[in-house]
């Protein structure tokens, strides 16, 4: 059975804005996809270990020595805007009328 | 007809260019002028950079007049996949919402083909995000196949595929996260490497899914596959997933045949869903192999029936938290009209994503949200350990593995586009090799009634490049195709 999802939280959770008819189709699209992937659990039983990564590698360090980093005109080049050598972004906080 | 310089493989290319007997800059213009010839019609790429190729060709052959060696891959005209990083070269993912994004920094395999003097002819087309099988989820429109216009080049990678069956450039490297190298070569007639994970840094590989993410390689011959790798694998210290193993000289041994080679077959992977033309050209190959001397025998994956699933559980949970980078913020698009940062975002998000890079998003944030995670992702990733065993144990009696890259032959330009599972099918035999790190290359073994090319992928342990290249060069040798797509005919 297709499973029932709560398109809207998960659009929230997700930060998409979405239109109706998307939502309409995404709820009956991920209620099948879901579904069909569900049959992981008839063969993950509970004594298999999860892999996250097929070839482990753990704690991979390197020496502790400064590198340049990437000037800030260059990482300010692509933002869509800025001002005084920062990204410039609409409010954050509520304003108090 | 006699081919043009383009046409030819890189490992012929170098010789001649060693020999003096042509120029870089010739070979350059082969693949400019090919590009204008049939690019407007196969639209194989999305920024052609004819300016930084052709001045790359006049230094190298200004440096070669100095009696200098040169590597194996320069002066030969390369395309990169639009997902891979490149300085000061518009980068897009096939998306609206990086149409306009200049990296500030090149991707690691890119720029240790650059330092051996590789020529760069452009960005390829893509599904957006690297996310689908057909090409047709680019935001600027699909790539078509060299070999019939009115079908899909697969994906997706599509662009390199398309753009390497065409002779638009030599060779070209394409990402590879659940098939999207092998898919799209198998279904465009090349060559396509998807080699052991982490063998090739990541770094400037604008990510899909991490743990599943490979750079692999298309091109014309296996022996081209085995350059083209030795170029750009190997640690590096801005991938922390990359190995630190040692690379070795892959031309070492791949004309020594399969004699003897202990060969698997995948026999859920000769059932039902794959079609007649696919599963005949397959069976001859695999005889063909056994006749130059291969022991060929059956081997079981009993996992391989589970092995989607878990893959469309782990790949858009990890899209869904590496995609919470495009925010409006930092780069590419904004849309306008949000009254505070989060609504801006959400705006931005909505408008910048097409429908699949959407339905990743939400199906990844679904399968990681409260409640949800064991049940699905927890439950994946057991799976993933169970696939991997799977494979241990098909190694511990055969050397590599053969199956169908693709169960289909290229489909119809729309035939699938509305039906995510249909499509999600195309990726079936080439996704278990991503889900177990292991390495899998797909060379061309026929062709269907209808005259479109079918690939045989070979799959091999974890760092096991050599005897791959190996069994597939004997394939390619053995059965000595001619794969002139019929586009060229007009050329």
């Amino acid at each position: 059975m297709a499973v029932d999802i709560d398109i809207e939280h998960v659009a929230r959770l997700a930060r998409l804005a979405l239109t109706d008819e998307e939502k309409e189709r995404l709820r009956e699209q991920l209620g099948l996809i879901i579904e069909y992937a569900a049959k992981v659990g008839e063969v993950a039983a509970e004594d298999v270990p999860p892999t996250a990564y097929a070839i482990p590698r753990a704690n991979v360090y390197r020496e502790d020595v400064p590198e340049p980093s990437l000037p800030q005109a260059e990482a300010l080049a692509n933002a869509p805007d800025q001002q005084d050598g920062r990204f410039k972004v609409p409010r954050i906080v509520e304003i108090e009328p | 007809m006699t081919d043009d310089l383009c046409d030819l493989t890189g490992s012929e290319l170098a010789m001649k260019l060693d020999a003096g007997e042509i120029a870089a800059t010739e070979l350059v213009e082969s693949s400019l002028a090919r590009i204008e010839a049939v690019d407007d019609t196969v639209r194989a790429f999305l920024t052609r950079t004819p300016e930084v190729a052709q001045e790359r060709a006049a230094e190298l052959d200004a440096h070669r007049d100095t009696g200098a060696p040169q590597h194996a891959v320069a002066g030969i005209p390369l395309a990169l996949k639009d997902v891979l990083s490149t300085m000061g070269i518009r980068t897009t993912c096939g998306s609206l919402i990086l149409e306009s994004y200049l990296p500030p920094y090149d991707c690691t395999a890119w720029a240790r083909l650059s330092g051996h003097g590789s020529v760069l002819a452009g960005k390829t087309n893509c599904d957006e995000f690297a996310m689908g099988s057909s090409n047709e989820n680019s935001a600027f429109g699909p790539v078509r196949n060299p070999w019939d216009l009115e079908r899909v080049p697969g994906g997706s990678s599509g662009g390199s595929a398309a753009a390497v069956a065409a002779g638009e450039v030599v060779w070209a490297l394409g990402t590879d996260t659940g098939g999207s190298v092998r898919q799209p070569a198998s279904l465009c007639g090349v060559v396509g490497l998807k080699p052991t994970y982490g063998l090739v840094s990541r770094y400037g590989l604008i990510a899909f899914a991490s743990s599943l993410d490979t750079v692999g390689t298309f091109t014309r011959s296996v022996r081209d596959a085995a350059v083209l790798l030795g170029a750009i694998a190997g640690k590096d210290p801005r991938d922390a997933t990359s190995l630190d193993a040692p690379v070795p000289d892959y031309l070492d041994g791949i004309d020594a045949g399969v004699d003897r080679l202990r060969i698997g077959v995948v026999a859920e992977a000769l059932g039902e869903g794959v079609e007649p033309g696919v599963r005949d050209a397959v069976r001859a190959s695999i005889d063909r192999l056994a006749g130059i001397g291969a022991h060929v025998d059956d081997v079981s994956l009993p996992h391989a029936g589970h092995t989607l699933p878990a893959y469309y559980l782990i790949a858009p949970s990890e899209a869904s938290s590496n995609l919470a980078r495009y925010d409006g913020v930092r780069y590419g698009f904004r849309a306008a009209g949000g009254a505070d940062s989060v609504e801006m975002m959400s705006l931005t998000r909505g408008q910048g994503f097409g429908p699949e890079v959407k339905r990743r998003i939400m199906l990844g944030t679904y399968a990681l949200s409260a409640g949800y995670y064991e049940a699905y992702y927890g439950q994946a990733q057991k799976v993933r350990t169970l696939i991997i065993r799977d494979y241990e144990q098909a190694f511990e009696r055969f050397d590599v593995l053969v199956s169908p890259t693709s169960p289909t032959t290229a489909f119809r330009i729309g035939e699938r586009a509305d039906d995510p599972l249909a499509m999600y099918l195309s990726d079936i035999f080439t996704i278990p090799a991503n889900l177990a790190g292991v390495p899998a290359i797909t060379v061309p073994c026929g062709f269907d009634q209808a005259g479109l090319p079918v690939g045989l992928q070979f799959t091999a342990p974890v760092l096991g490049e050599q005897v791959l290249f190996r069994a597939a060069a004997a394939l390619e040798r053995d059965l000595g195709l001619v794969l002139r797509p019929p586009i060229l005919a007009g050329v």
